[in-house]
C-alpha cells in the first residue's frame, strides 16, 4: 500500500503528517518513508535516520567526438530543449538544459555522440530505529527535480506500508512523486490560500485518478471554507488537527509529533484504517 | 527599476502575506505571483483581470493507432517510460519527442500543449501579473520567466520603479526562473529546524545566482532558541535580518477578510514589514550608488 502525503500549498503540515502517520503504523507494519520533496527534504529532521547507502543520481548528457562530426545539424534539429547546437564547424551542448532523452546520441549519423553522466542530486537510503528511510536530495542551482523523485521511487520496497512525503504544488515534481499511490492524503489549513491550493491538489489527484481524502491542520484560526468544500466535493475530512502552541512547538524543534504526544497516535492509526478501508473498497470495485 | 523577489525555500512560511503587504507600501510598482502552481496573491488584492493569454509550451507524443505496427521501438527507447501498451501516457511524456523521430511508420505525431494561462490585472495596488499553470504540467520555469517578461515591460512602459514578486516554494525550476537577475532576494524563514534547513538551501540557490539576500523571520516568537540560531547564521554568513515578526492571528484574520496585513491593523506585524520594506528601499539605494 502507498500513501503519499501532498498539499497544493506549502507548510500546511505535509511532513507533520507523513512522519507521525509512518511512526505510527511502524509498530504493525512494515513501513519506509519516502522523502520525495527533493528540494526541501525536511523528513530527517523528525525521524533522524541512520544512513546506510547513497546513490548519484544522473542525468545522461551529450559528449561529442569533434573526430567525428561532420556538423550536420541532425543532434540540434532532434532536441527539443535546445541543448545542443552547431554553429560553423563547433558543436555546443548546454548540459543544463537536456533532459537526457538521448535522441541526439542514437540519431547522429556519424555516431558521433556518446553519452556521460551529470550528477543533479543524490538518494540516501538508511533506517530510523527499524522503520525504512530513503530520501532524495536535489544539488543546488539545479532545476529538475523529477529524475530525482523517480530515483527516490525505485528504492521503496514492494511490501508493506509506503509513505511519500509530497512536495507543494501541482506541477511535474508533484505528479511525478505522487503517481503510483493508492491514496493520496490532502493536508490543509482552514482558511482562504489553504482552500485554493488544496482545489488545486484535488484537480491534480483526480487527473491521476488517485482517490483522496483531507488532513486539516491549524483548526481554531480560520473559516469554515475548506469544510464546506470538502462537502460539496465528497472528499472525507479524515483527521484534524487543532492549532495548538504545543504542537507547533514540538515541530519547531524537530520532534515528531506522535513522539511528544503519544496520545496521538491512535489518531494516525485510525487514520490508516480508513484509507485502507477506502482503498480496498474501491479495489473490489474495480474488481467487479 | 529594481527587480525584488519573496522567497522562502519551506512553503507556508507567510511569503504571501508579506508581499500582499509590500503591493500597499510600495509606490510605483508592478505585482508579479510567480508560484505559478498554486498562487494565492490574488485573493489579497482582489484583481480585475484586463488582458488573458493562452501558455502554449512543450509538445505530448501521440500515436495514431492505425498506423502503428506495435513494433515496440518507442517503447524501448522512451527514458520516461511514457509509452505502455502503444499508448501515450500525457502525464509522464516530457515531450523530448525523440518517439516521433524514430517511428519507423510515422505513426507518432508531437501536438502542441495548452499548459497555462497568464493574467495582466489591474488592483487597487497597481497592476498584477499572475499565472496559472495547468495541473501536471512541466515548463512552470517558462512561464514564470514569461510572467517576468510581461511585468518588465508594464514597468518601462508605465515608468515604475519596482517588481515585487512572490515566488514560488522550494529550490527548483520555478525558483531559479523567479530569482536570476533579480536586484533582491528576501528570504522569509520559520523559527523551526524545517525552516532553517530550507534558509540555508535557499540562500545556497542565492549564491549560486549571485543575488543578493535578506532575511525576514517571521513567528519569530514560537520558539525563542531556534530564532537566535537564525540571527546568529544570518550574521555569520553575512545576511541582513530586516525583519522580525511575531506570530499573530490577524495575519490569518487579514487573509479571510482578503486584505493585506498592514491594511487589517496597526500592530506589530504592519510596524515589522514596515520596517522590512523601508530597509529593503535602502539597499536597493545604496546597489544603485556602487
Amino acid at each position: 500500500m502507498i500513501i503519499s502525503v501532498a498539499s497544493g500549498k506549502g507548510g500546511t503540515g505535509k511532513t507533520l503528517v507523513a512522519t507521525s502517520l509512518a511512526i505510527s503504523l511502524n509498530d504493525i507494519h512494515e513501513v519506509v518513508i519516502l522523502d520525495c520533496d527533493v528540494e526541501e527534504p525536511n523528513d530527517h529532521i523528525l525521524l533522524k535516520p541512520n544512513l546506510t547507502g547513497s546513490e548519484p543520481v544522473n542525468i545522461r548528457v551529450p559528449v561529442v567526438d569533434e573526430n567525428k562530426c561532420n556538423h550536420c545539424g541532425k543532434c540540434a534539429r532532434v532536441c527539443f530543449y535546445h541543448a545542443i547546437a552547431v554553429l560553423g564547424e563547433h558543436v555546443l551542448t548546454f548540459p543544463q538544459l537536456c533532459h537526457g532523452c538521448g535522441a541526439c546520441s542514437y540519431l547522429c549519423p556519424e555516431k558521433a555522440i556518446s553519452e556521460e553522466p551529470r550528477q543533479t542530486g543524490v538518494v540516501e537510503w538508511g533506517h530510523s530505529g527499524d522503520m525504512g528511510f530513503v530520501r532524495g536530495i536535489l544539488t543546488v542551482g539545479e532545476a529538475m527535480a523529477p529524475p530525482v523523485i523517480r530515483k527516490v521511487k525505485e528504492h521503496a520496497s514492494d511490501r508493506g506500508v509506503v509513505i511519500r512525503d509530497i512536495p507543494p504544488g501541482t506541477s511535474c515534481p508533484v505528479v511525478e512523486a505522487v503517481k503510483g499511490s493508492d491514496f493520496c492524503i490532502l493536508v490543509t489549513e482552514p482558511t482562504p490560500f489553504g482552500l485554493n491550493d488544496l482545489a488545486l491538489a484535488v484537480e491534480m489527484v483526480r487527473k491521476l485518478d488517485i482517490p483522496c481524502g483531507v488532513v486539516l491542520n491549524r483548526v481554531g484560526v480560520g473559516d469554515v471554507g475548506v469544510e464546506e468544500y470538502c462537502r460539496k466535493q465528497n472528499i472525507p475530512i479524515l483527521l484534524t488537527i487543532p492549532l495548538d502552541t504545543e504542537i507547533a512547538r514540538l515541530y519547531s524543534r524537530g520532534i515528531a509529533l506522535v513522539d511528544g504526544m503519544p496520545q496521538w497516535k491512535d489518531r494516525f492509526r485510525q487514520l490508516f484504517d480508513n484509507i485502507k478501508e477506502m482503498v480496498d473498497e474501491r479495489n473490489r470495485g474495480a474488481k467487479r | 527599476m529594481k527587480e525584488i523577489v519573496v522567497l522562502s525555500g519551506k512553503g507556508g512560511t507567510g511569503k504571501t502575506s508579506i508581499v500582499g503587504s509590500l503591493a500597499v507600501l510600495a509606490e510605483r510598482k508592478v505585482l508579479v505571483d510567480s508560484d505559478v502552481d498554486a498562487a494565492d496573491l490574488h485573493l489579497l488584492l482582489s484583481p480585475s483581470v484586463k488582458q488573458h493569454q493562452e501558455f502554449w509550451s512543450g509538445q505530448k507524443a501521440q500515436i495514431d493507432p492505425d498506423k502503428c505496427t506495435q513494433c515496440g521501438l518507442c517503447q524501448e527507447l522512451c527514458r520516461f517510460d511514457a509509452i505502455k501498451d502503444f499508448k501515450v501516457d500525457a502525464v509522464s511524456c516530457e515531450g523530448c519527442g525523440f518517439c516521433s523521430q524514430i517511428c519507423p511508420v510515422k505513426a507518432i505525431t508531437m501536438k502542441e500543449n495548452l499548459a497555462g494561462h497568464l493574467f495582466i490585472s489591474d488592483t487597487r495596488y497597481g497592476p498584477l501579473v499572475h499565472a496559472r499553470l495547468g495541473i501536471a504540467q512541466e515548463n512552470s520555469g517558462k512561464l514564470v520567466a514569461q510572467v517576468r517578461q510581461r511585468a518588465k515591460q508594464i514597468a518601462q512602459e508605465q515608468n515604475l520603479e519596482y517588481i515585487i514578486t512572490d515566488g514560488p516554494p522550494g529550490i527548483g525550476c520555478p525558483v531559479i526562473s523567479s530569482l536570476s537577475r533579480t536586484n533582491l532576494a528576501v528570504l522569509v524563514t520559520e523559527p523551526t529546524l524545517s525552516g532553517i534547513h530550507d534558509l540555508e538551501r535557499v540562500l545556497e540557490v542565492c549564491r549560486h545566482f549571485g543575488v543578493p539576500a535578506m532575511v525576514c523571520i517571521n513567528k519569530s516568537d514560537i520558539n525563542i532558541d531556534n530564532s537566535r540560531k537564525i540571527e546568529d547564521y544570518c550574521q555569520e554568513e553575512k545576511v541582513e535580518v530586516v525583519a522580525r515578526i511575531p506570530f499573530d492571528n490577524t495575519v490569518t484574520e487579514a487573509m479571510i477578510k482578503g486584505i493585506p496585513v498592514v491594511e487589517f491593523s496597526n500592530g506589530k506585524v504592519s510596524q515589522e514589514i514596515k520596517q522590512l520594506w523601508n530597509i529593503v528601499c535602502e539597499a536597493l539605494k545604496d546597489n544603485a550608488k556602487r
